[in-house]
């Protein structure tokens, strides 16, 4: 460990203050303090300081999401060689799965990280690990079959204009995520949505069909599948979202953990149920007389909730407004699914429209805070006067 | 008739070497300093000069804010040094004291005869007035004002710090006078506070409205039982005062002199012999420290106060003027390999669940000084609520001083915080934000608005 320490001190001396990379500094930082937690020690305010770092946070979320990400590529192979009617093990849907996932995952994170990188060295601070997680959620919520190129440009736009453009981590108004897959929903709509894309390889073997249980709902025809396979997600969908019982996993290590605000995807699951229990009793459509409990754990919902909705910096950040937040996405999803067939998938577009108007929550909430403030000083006029 | 009052918000860190119950005897300094960076908002204007030979009581330095407001040698001798900084700004007025004390002697009529303007009066040209702090932002008290009550927590809950029950225990009966005293500035209006499970000691004191306070840290913050008592609104003034401050005012209207006496613990993860020493105000380190040892594999940070909201200091600096302890820790100038992974290095206490130390909260953490990350952006949301037990939004306040708004500053509630409210959302922070800088920021624009 020495050694290593000695020899990475040494690869920085170029990078330090008054030499030649000085300004490339940020880059061999952030690969340094990936390595090591840095020996920097407190100079003004509290001298000691907790454990925790943004470090830990997001890696804790990148824990959180390996359960979804390992079944969604189990489930990908699994989606095809069930169609294919040949005999298969768990090894061989999975091998099939990475094969398709891990090149996504390789693009999203050096396209993404590129950008990062140039905008740390650009502006002069460190590299923001909030990427790691954005990185690794992007191509979990794309239809499989996308190609790799698309996967690039709405990597390359959501960095750049949901969250450069607003000023880097932390800064930005949209879940740069969703942006990714908003943009491609809209610039690549045969990539992004219909009954062909869902399952691997779906579009070129005639055999092999790819209809999300959503999609054909808003076509009008049954679903075969019970409430339990849906829950456990051997279904169609994009790579991750489908299976509740491993993002339900991933939940409960956020909520555990603090990292994910527990108000959020508990106030997402209240509405959810409650619009979709409104929707029974009136009962027009096969979508509004589809189950309630089926709401919660068909499509990106759960996924959604979990992992978009709860991004901090994109969510309602007061307590109160966590809660208003998280049940008015659940609400605008089902609202969206049912009331408009041509986007069957209404929790990507209820967290954007929500993430919207999460300031405007949060300046409620606090405006209420500094009206009480005022009214107790006004009662405190009245009593000396 | 008291009342009780439980603060749910917070965290406790229980670090190791608390100071044992004891009083060590050590041989009192030969040189003693004031810091004029210990007053908050003033700034000083000196009476005497290099060479001079003072007493115990005469003034070294008054405030240019307030000409009345002297602030006296704590000892009799010499002016040793005057020590100026970039600006030519005051850092320390030494003074050595000589083998013959002496001290100035103050007429005090009988405390019943004297009215609220005698009182001042006698504060003032005692040196004693610096003892009262005011709130809002934490500045000296303005004799002018007008205070809606006067504010005394006993109860201590920042890491490591002192029991007061203790200091007080043998000055019960000038802690009593130094009650009756505050009552001529502020009548029927002294609120003592003190911790509801040891209330023993302080509820034979009469003349005071008794609060006990039971809950986390930072619960024994007087900023914070004030919120919870009686909230300052905006243009209300409160005045706070130490313990032993109380007690000092107490000795001056029994003696006529000035008193100087400072408890000090020094404890903290570098002190082998933590405990309780009594000394004087404005005492060297370096005498302070005479009977302490230290673990001395590494470096160590003297710092004057708690670890949370103290300043550094070294060997050659002095006490504090309001501190009644010195926490030593060691530096943490160290890596630490893949430290930032989840549940690893379990011994360094976190609030976080990433970590593992709640499961260890009954043990004493040993702390050192590291950052244990980098500064970032402000991403995580929530987390400075949780350390905060007012009813005040932190984030946006700090944000609201983050870009000069002053007039959402003052709707946000900053007349009710100083920087030690918001020393452990330093702590906590994911980011490492600097709180206590950005809020000890805001309040230094607040008081040039205000003039």
């Amino acid at each position: 460990m020495k050694f290593l320490r000695k020899s990475l001190d040494n690869l920085k001396k170029p990078f330090q203050k008054g030499e030649k990379f000085e300004r490339f500094a940020p880059a061999i930082n952030a690969f340094d303090t990936f390595l090591f937690v840095p020996n920097h020690t407190t100079h003004k305010g509290a001298h000691i300081r907790d454990a925790v770092d943004l470090k830990r946070t997001m890696v804790t979320v990148i824990i959180a999401l390996m359960p979804a990400l390992i079944y969604g590529i189990y489930n990908t192979g699994y989606q095809y060689l069930a169609q294919t009617g040949e005999a298969f093990t768990f090894m061989d849907a999975f091998i099939h799965g990475s094969w398709k996932i891990i090149p996504m995952i390789a693009v999203s994170y050096i396209v993404g990280l590129t950008i990062e990188f140039i905008f740390a060295i650009y502006r002069g601070h460190e590299v923001n690990e909030g990427y790691l997680v954005t990185g690794l959620l992007i191509p979990m919520i794309m239809p499989v079959d996308i190609p790799l190129w698309m996967v690039a440009v709405s990597v390359a736009f959501a960095v750049l204009i949901a969250k450069e453009a607003f000023g880097g981590t932390g800064m930005n108004i949209l879940n740069p995520a969703l942006t990714a897959r908003a943009f491609a929903f809209f610039a690549y709509p045969t990539y992004m949505s219909g009954n062909k894309v869902w399952v691997s390889e779906a579009s070129n073997i005639d055999g092999v069909s790819g209809e999300t249980i959503l999609g054909s709902l808003a076509a009008g025809s049954d679903v075969s599948y019970t409430f339990f396979e849906m829950f456990q997600g051997a279904i169609p969908g994009s790579i991750a979202e489908t299976s509740t019982l491993w993002v339900a996993v991933g939940a409960l290590i956020l909520i555990f953990t603090g990292v994910g605000s527990w108000r959020i995807i508990l106030g997402g699951i209240g509405g959810a149920a409650l619009m979709g229990f409104l929707f029974n009793l009136w009962s027009a459509n096969a979508l509004m007389s589809f189950d309630w409990m089926n709401h919660l754990v068909v499509g990106g919902f759960a996924f959604g909730i979990v992992f978009m909705a709860t991004d901090p910096v994109s969510a309602a950040q007061t307590n109160k407004g966590k809660w208003i937040y998280g049940i008015l996405v659940g609400i605008f999803c089902i609202l969206i699914r049912v009331f408009n067939p041509a986007y069957p998938e209404g929790v990507m577009l209820a967290i954007l429209l929500m993430n919207v108007f999460a300031p405007t929550i949060d300046h409620y909430v606090i405006e209420g805070n500094i009206n009480r403030r005022k009214k107790r000083w006004s009662s405190a006029q009245l009593k000396t006067t | 008739m008291s009342k009780d009052i439980r603060i749910r918000k917070g965290f406790n860190l229980n670090l190791d070497g608390e100071a044992n119950k004891i009083f060590a005897e050590i041989s009192p300094s030969k040189t003693f300093a004031l810091k004029p960076d210990d007053f908050f908002g003033s700034t000083p204007k000196m009476l005497v000069k290099e060479g001079e030979k003072v007493k115990k009581g005469t003034p070294l330095f008054f405030s240019k804010n307030n000409p009345k407001i002297h602030f006296v040698s704590p000892v009799g001798g010499d002016v040793t040094a005057i020590v100026r900084g970039a600006k030519r700004k005051i850092l320390e007025v030494v003074v050595t004291a000589s083998e013959s004390q002496e001290s100035i002697k103050h007429d005090i009529p009988s405390i019943d005869k004297i009215d609220i303007n005698e009182t001042k009066e006698i504060l003032l040209k005692s040196g004693a007035w610096p003892f009262i702090i005011q709130r809002p932002y934490g500045t000296i008290a303005n004799p002018e004002d007008k205070p809606k009550a006067i504010f005394i927590s006993a109860f201590s809950t920042a890491p490591l710090n002192v029991e007061y029950s203790f200091i007080i225990k043998n000055h019960i009966a000038q802690f009593q006078k130094g009650i009756q005293v505050l009552n001529k500035l502020v009548p029927n209006c002294v609120n003592l506070v003190v911790d509801g499970n040891f209330s023993a000691l302080f509820e034979q004191i009469s003349e005071v409205n008794l609060t006990k306070v039971t809950g986390l840290h930072p619960a024994g913050n007087v900023g914070v039982q004030i919120h919870h008592i009686d909230p300052i609104n905006a243009g209300e003034k409160v005045w706070v005062i130490r313990p032993e401050d109380v007690v000092n005012i107490g000795k001056l209207f029994t003696t006529g002199e000035f008193s100087a006496q400072r408890t000090v613990a020094i404890a903290g993860t570098s002190v082998k012999n933590p405990q309780y020493y009594k000394s004087t105000i404005g005492s060297s380190i370096y005498s302070l420290l005479a009977k302490t040892q230290l673990e001395d594999e590494k470096p160590n940070r003297i710092i004057n106060g708690d670890v949370l909201s103290g300043s550094a200091t070294s060997i050659d600096g002095y006490l504090g003027y309001y501190n009644n302890l010195i926490s030593i820790i060691p530096e943490g100038n160290d890596y630490r390999m893949f430290g930032w992974l989840p549940f690893v290095d379990n011994s360094i206490p976190s609030m976080s669940k990433t970590s593992l130390s709640w499961l260890f909260g009954k043990q004493k953490a040993k702390v050192n000084t590291n950052m244990n990350g980098e500064e970032r952006a402000l991403v995580v949301t929530g987390e400075m609520e949780r350390v905060l037990p007012m009813d005040i939004y932190p984030m946006q306040l700090l944000k609201a001083i983050l870009i000069e708004d002053i007039e959402r500053m003052e709707a946000l509630g900053i007349y009710e915080v100083v920087p030690e409210d918001f020393a452990l959302i330093d702590y906590s922070s994911t980011s490492k934000i600097e709180a206590q800088e950005i809020i000890r920021q805001g309040i230094e624009l607040m008081l040039k608005e205000e003039g």
